[in-house]
């Protein structure tokens, strides 16, 4: 059995932009990323123009994840923070309610600290976002029916995307 | 898991290619990336050692078409088949919506074939996933080889219960995008299934 998918509508979506935006003001940071922690791209905000946002997203769980796991390897649950450090640019990726990372770009315009300080407020409002959009999933599952708009979806309809 | 997005209109899923060291599982996403509309395609990411073994995952985003306005968006990742590397491959297999088993038909790989496959069940089975209800496709790689094994003999040892199966050559592409169809298909169907 497959988990939940994860659903998201314009209004969740809203909302979560809303937080990214806040942030990459706040923080004086070129572009905020979210990310599931599946390699999923959920939203980006921001002045990062032309950057290949799908390998970012993968890229970035599979560092958190390595990461994850290398903390289980010395006894920790997580390391729910992360920062690299470029010559221009510099990453900071933390894990938000233990699936949903939160990746900021910034430059010499930003400082770590005031990132961190920034992602610590606004990382706990994701969070809660996050958490109302998974209990409205969960809600539709125990109602016996996943919003998916495969409602819709016929056999016939699967089987003509590969008829081409 | 899948990721459903109503605002772009966007279905993403993902797709695992599982088995043995060198049978063939990136040679598989290289086939379907060199034979891709670019405009269907996103980037291949590799992440190899020096001699091209594959070190953490493939990474291959691929767009499929469109169901009544939903963009299909596949994303497909190999494992490391090295059995070495498994705590890699169980975080590569997180959030799986489909695997494909490819297995290395050379009789000398037969017993390399049986163990990766008991190491799938496992590692599906640590994150509450049972193989035999996750949509699964077996791919019989590497048919091409002149030290290729009875199809009954492989069908015998990996695939009793009779999930869909193919022969292919990955090097040829032979059977890749058979392969691929197929559990795509499997993946829509079961989401459909969740949802319908």
């Amino acid at each position: 059995m497959l988990d939940t998918p994860l659903v998201m509508y314009d209004e969740d979506l809203r909302r979560v932009l809303a937080v990214a935006q806040r942030l990459v003001k706040d923080a004086n940071a070129k572009g905020v990323f979210i990310v599931d922690h599946n390699g999923q791209l959920i939203a980006e905000t921001g002045e990062l123009q032309g950057i290949d946002t799908t390998s970012l997203a993968s890229l970035t769980a599979g560092s958190v994840a390595a990461t994850g796991g290398l903390a289980k390897l010395v006894g920790e649950d997580e390391f729910p923070v992360h920062f690299h450090q470029g010559q221009e640019n510099n990453l900071h990726i933390s894990l938000i309610a233990g699936q949903i990372i939160l990746v900021v770009v910034f430059d010499d315009r930003s400082s770590l600290g005031l990132v961190r300080l920034r992602v610590k407020k606004m990382g706990a409002q994701l969070g809660k976002v996050f958490e109302a959009i998974r209990k409205k999933a969960d809600r539709t599952q125990t109602q016996g029916r996943t919003e998916t708009p495969f409602a819709e979806i016929t056999d016939e309809d699967i089987d003509n995307l590969f008829s081409v | 898991m899948s990721f459903i997005n109503y605002s772009s209109r966007e279905i993403n899923c993902k797709i695992v290619y599982y088995g043995p060291g060198l049978c063939g599982k990136t040679t598989n996403l290289q086939h379907i990336y060199s034979k891709t509309n670019p405009d269907l395609k996103g980037k291949m990411i590799s992440l190899a050692t020096e001699t091209e073994r594959t070190l953490f995952f493939d990474f291959l985003p691929l767009a499929l078409g469109q169901i009544r306005g939903f963009k299909i968006r596949f994303h497909l990742y190999t494992v490391p088949g090295q059995v070495f590397y498994d705590a890699s491959r169980k975080l590569i297999l997180k959030g799986v919506d489909g695997v494909v088993f490819v297995a290395d038909s050379q009789m000398e790989r037969m017993e390399a074939n049986v163990e990766s496959l008991e190491n799938l069940r496992v590692n599906l089975a640590e994150q509450g996933y049972d193989l035999d209800k996750v949509a699964c496709v077996m791919q019989y790689n590497k048919r091409d080889l002149p030290n290729a094994a009875p199809l009954e003999e492989m069908r015998r040892l990996l695939n009793p219960g009779g999930r869909t199966e193919f022969e292919a050559a990955a090097t040829t592409g032979e059977g890749v995008f058979e392969t691929l169809k197929a559990v795509a298909r499997d993946v829509l169907r079961d989401l459909k299934q969740m949802g319908g």
